[in-house]
Parts: C-alpha cells; structure tokens; sequence
C-alpha cells in the first residue's frame, strides 16, 4: 500500500507532516479533550438550564437540542482555523518551515499534511462535543451521513482558510484577530443559539448573508430536518468555499506568497 | 523516483547565469554560473551581504530564481524539482529546531518528509557518526547551541543526498567541534558526497575545500582551485637583514623592484610565483653579491588565503579580477 502510494506521491512527506501535527495535539491531550468537555457542559448549564427553561421549543425541537448543532459548528469554525493557522505560522515565525520549502513535496502534498492534521483535530473534538451533548440530551439524528459529510466540509474548507491565514499573518495579532473578530460574531449571528425565524423582517434578511448561518442550518437539517435554508443551498456553499481556499493555497505556492521570497 | 548515482567527476551541479532581485528591487545574485564536480568540496567565501546564502538558497528551492537556471544531475530544479531536491541536504545558517521535539524523532522526520522509508538503522548510523546517539531521546531545547548544529546537519543527512550544502556550519562553533566538523566533511567527501560551504574562516576554506569561490556584491568573482589560486595570487616575499645598513639602493639592483626599509637595515623583494616556478631569487642574490652587499639572515613569506580574499573584496565592485577564470 505505502510503496504504491508512493509511487504516485511524496506519501513518507505527508505522513511525517501529519504525524508531526497531530503528536502536538497529544502532548495537550487532556487539555484538547477537557476544553471541550467543559465548554460545552456551560452552554448546556447557561444556555440550555436558564434560557431554555423560558424557550419551550424552537421549530419543535426542545432548546437544548436546538442548539447543538450550533455548538458544534462553534467549535469545528475556531478549532480548525486555529489549529491550521497556528500549525504553519509557527514554523513560518521560527524559521523551521525551510525544511518543507527544500523538501520535494507538492502543494498537495503539504496541504494534505498541515490540513488533514488540523481538520482531523477539529473534527474529534466536534464529536466530543455531540457525545457530550449526548449527557444531557436525547440526541437524535436524522442523516448521519449527511452531518459527517458538513462537519468534514465544513473542518476541511475552514482548515484551508485557516492555513492561508497562517501564511498570510506576519505577526500574533493577525493570526488571532480573525477568529475573534469575525468568525466569533458570526457564529453567534448565524442562528446557532436561536431561529432567525425569530427576528424582526429586516434582520433576517440580513443574516441570510452571513455565511454560517449556512453551515449551521445545514448541519442541524441533518440531525432535525429543520432548517433556514434549503440543505442543497448550505452543501454547496460549504463545497464552493473548500474550492476557492484550495484554489488560494495553490495560488500561495506558485507564486511563493510570504513562503518563497 | 528512483536516481541513477552521479558518477564521481562528473558535473552535479550547474548554476547558469543564475540572477536574484529580491521583491525591493535589491539584486543579492548577479548572472553567477558555476559547475561543480561530483565528489568535489567547494568553499565560497564572501563578506556579509555578498550572497552566499542567496545562491544556496535559490538552489535548495527556498529562494525563487528571478533568471537563469540551476540543473542538479541534470535535471532543472524548477520543473523537476522533485527528483532535485531529493538529492540535496541542506544545513541552514540561521540554527532553527522545532523546541519539543526529540533528537530521533525531529531527525525521522526529515527522512520521511524527503520522500524515504523509515530506516532507523540509517538514523542510527547518522547520529552517531555526529556523536549524538546518547542525546537521541532529549528534548531539541535541552541541547547546546553546538549540539544542535550537529542534529542540523543530522536532519540534512537523513535521506542519504548526494549534495551537502553547509550555510557556515562552523559559525559560532568551538575549536574542538569545529576540527569534529571537518573530520565529519572528510568523511562524507570519501562517500561521495559533494559539498557545498559557505564560511568566514578562512582556514575553514583552506582546510577542507577543494576549490574556492569568492563572492562578492552578487558576484562570482573568483572560482579556482584551492592550491592555483594560493601559487596564483598568493605574493611572496624575501626579507634580507643587512649587516651594514644601506643609505640607498645601488643602481645595480634597480630592475628587481626591491624596497628598503627606512633605516637601511634591509631589503625587502616581493615577487609572484608562476604556474611554472620560475622567479628572479637567483638573480637579485647575484647581484647583491656584485654590488658587495652582505646579509646575516635571509627568510620568505607567503601570503594565506586571507590576505588574498581581503585583496580581492577591497577592489570596487563588478571589475573582475585580472587572470581569474570565472
Ligand atoms: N528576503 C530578502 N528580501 C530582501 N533582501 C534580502 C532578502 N534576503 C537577503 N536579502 C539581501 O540580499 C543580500 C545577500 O544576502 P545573503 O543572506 O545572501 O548574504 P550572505 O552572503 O549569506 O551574508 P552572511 O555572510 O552575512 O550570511 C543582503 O544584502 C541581504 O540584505
Ligand atoms: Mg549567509
């Protein structure tokens, strides 16, 4: 297997690429898996046990469930940006990343590698969240094929995203101003913790241009069938963004942007 | 991605009028062209700035050449930049280790990342050679700044290259590490290994290399062989202590060029060696004898390599030095 692999590309590379990224994640181990853990149990206490006590059912689903779908969109946003972003700005900002720019390895090849380590992660700890949803609520879900489909869509295209931002950060604050300053609001815009049906006209034809509000509709149409918009509509959207980060990182290499001078 | 092995002799690298302006406008490489042999050992010197690390670097696929074109073993290593850089080992000049990484494991994973199976035997043999096997297993961030030099050049040497390129592997190195450093480069040149350094010390360069390139401004100025180039450039020079001090010097010896120093108490006569050996010596001393002049001692002087390397640097910019093949 691994000799025909590598016939066709650099496999060693993007074993050792991936293999490097996610031995960084095990030495955080427990730290990795109680966070989420513990996050999500707060949502549940805060949001769930004090707000949902006033909000019977959203779309006739209980509150609690409603908004485990948004969690878990939460998580797989920051997580995969910030495991990607941080996996090739680190080597960028200690010097380290020559090793890979003299190594014969493709674009795919490296992209396999820090992207497929940091949407890996994203999506384990999106999974803990759901089984630790799963304590305090009777999980139900639709299509379960179709919501592993939108939490790997969605890991994939937002570790892409998040490994062009490592590239492109040329210090700390660039690298941790996306994330707070705009994927945090969105999310929290997007109809994670409540229905857009809820808001007056005007605002909610406004969050229809918020892009997660997609990715989270869709992704709760595959535990509830409930949804903002029509599921095809998020599927695509989340496939064109994957499509245009790959075409960006392939556009970072030819041209050697912030990588090659 | 198998490589046929370069015949020792034959040329492994050729750098053809390889230019680099930098994104500001600055050119660090100006149409330098170079071939090197396989099995050869190359030193370049050239003071801060002059482009040593440019050049490597463009090589090695970290820089982009902005004209020009660079073939490893024959192949260009733009187009196929697989098959060339899977025979270069690079060791930086600036000493970047990942902190938590171990010695073994940071050394794998060179070697997989240029393409080979995982061969710990082969590791093994590289860190021990660089007398880091007891260290194998501790933290990058517990070495010394010598230590991890050493795990540079280990990581360089994971996948088996066949050329080395050292960035002044001996910077900031101690003499005792520095002499490990060259027994290690001897030891790579008898397998074969070719080997490209850059270095500031002089008698690094005269040590080890085979031939020499001075850059300078971007420039290639100078390529030759170690030995031509110290008989070619190098002055010599004759001191002779006079018995009776001289008050000016007798037309006789006028022809020779010869100084006198200011209290007459000697001669001075600098002359350049030939491919061939010949000079005036026998001359000058004949007719020092004619003109009755006697000296109680007598001794030569050659110039090293560091005074011929400031010679050359000091001259202006883009004038090529007289006789250099380049
Ligand atoms: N990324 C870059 N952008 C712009 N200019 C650069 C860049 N890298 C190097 N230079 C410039 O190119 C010139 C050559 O630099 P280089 O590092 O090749 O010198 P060097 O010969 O290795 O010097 P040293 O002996 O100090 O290591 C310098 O003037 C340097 O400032
Ligand atoms: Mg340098």
């Amino acid at each position: 297997m691994s000799k025909l692999l590598s016939n066709v590309m650099n496999y060693y590379a993007v074993l050792a690429i991936y293999k490097f990224e996610m031995a960084r994640m095990r030495r955080t181990l427990l730290q990795s898996i109680v966070t989420p853990v513990l996050t999500t149990s707060l949502y549940f206490i805060v949001f769930g046990a004090a707000i949902g006590s006033r909000i019977q059912e959203v779309g006739g689903v209980g509150y609690g469930a409603f908004i485990v779908p948004g969690l878990i969109m939460l998580s797989l946003l920051t997580n995969s940006i910030s495991n990607a972003s941080f996996g090739i700005y680190f080597p960028k900002f200690s010097g380290t990343v020559y090793e890979v720019l003299s190594a014969p390895v493709s674009t795919l090849e490296v992209v396999l590698g820090y992207v497929g380590a940091a949407a890996t992660k994203a999506i384990i700890l999106g999974l803990i969240i759901l089984a630790t949803a799963g304590f305090f609520i009777e999980l139900r879900i639709a299509h379960p094929f179709i919501m592993l489909l939108f939490i790997v869509l969605t890991a994939l295209s937002f570790s892409l995203f998040g490994f062009i931002l490592g590239i492109w950060a040329d210090n700390f604050e660039k690298l941790s101003i996306v994330p707070a300053l705009v994927i945090t609001p969105l999310v929290f815009l997007g109809g994670s913790f409540y229905s857009t049906d809820m808001l007056p006209p005007l605002w909610q034809s406004i969050s229809l241009m918020n892009p997660v509000l997609y990715l989270v509709s869709g992704l709760r149409w595959s535990f509830y069938e409930i949804s903002e918009v029509n599921v095809w509509v998020s599927l695509i959207g989340v496939s064109v963004f994957l499509v245009i980060c790959l075409g960006v990182v392939y556009a970072i290499f030819r041209t050697g942007y912030r990588l090659r001078p | 991605m198998t490589v046929i092995e370069p015949e020792v002799g034959s040329t492994i690298l050729s750098i053809q009028q390889l230019s680099k302006v930098y994104a500001g406008g600055f050119a660090a490489l100006k149409s330098v062209s170079l071939d090197i042999k396989a099995g050869e050992i190359i030193a370049l010197l050239g003071p801060n700035g002059a482009g040593k690390t440019t050049l490597i670097s463009t090589i090695c696929g970290l820089v982009q050449p902005s004209s020009g074109r660079v073939l490893v073993a024959g192949h260009d290593i733009t187009t196929d930049y697989r098959i060339t850089r899977s025979l270069i080992g690079l060791v930086p000049q600036e000493l970047t280790t990942d902190s938590f990484e171990t010695v073994w494991n940071t050394v794998s994973f060179s070697r997989g990342l240029f393409g080979k199976a995982p061969d710990p035997a082969h590791i093994e043999r590289v860190l021990r050679s660089l007398s880091l096997w007891d260290k194998k297993d501790n933290m990058l961030r517990t070495l010394s700044g010598g230590m991890k030099r050493r795990v540079l050049i280990a990581k360089a040497l994971s996948h088996e290259p066949r050329i080395l390129f050292l960035d002044e592997p001996t910077a900031g190195v101690d003499v005792s590490l520095r002499k490990d450093m060259w027994a290690i480069v001897s030891e790579l040149r008898e397998s074969g290994v070719t080997i490209i350094l850059t270095t500031h010390y002089i008698e690094e360069a005269e040590e080890i290399a085979d031939r020499i390139g001075v850059i300078n401004h971007g420039e290639l100025i100078l390529v030759e062989e170690k030995r031509a180039l110290m008989a070619k450039l190098g002055k010599k020079q004759l001191e002779l202590e006079l018995f009776d001090p001289l008050e000016a010097l007798p037309a006789s010896l006028a022809p020779f060029g010869l100084e006198l120093s200011a209290n007459g108490l000697k001669l001075i006569y600098t002359f350049e060696t030939t491919e061939s050996g010949e000079n005036n010596i026998s001359s000058v001393l004949e007719a020092l004898r004619e003109a009755g002049i006697t000296f109680k001692d007598l001794h030569t002087s050659q110039s090293s390599l560091e005074e011929i390397f400031v010679g050359l640097v000091n001259q202006p910019a883009s004038k090529p030095v007289q006789g250099a093949a380049i």
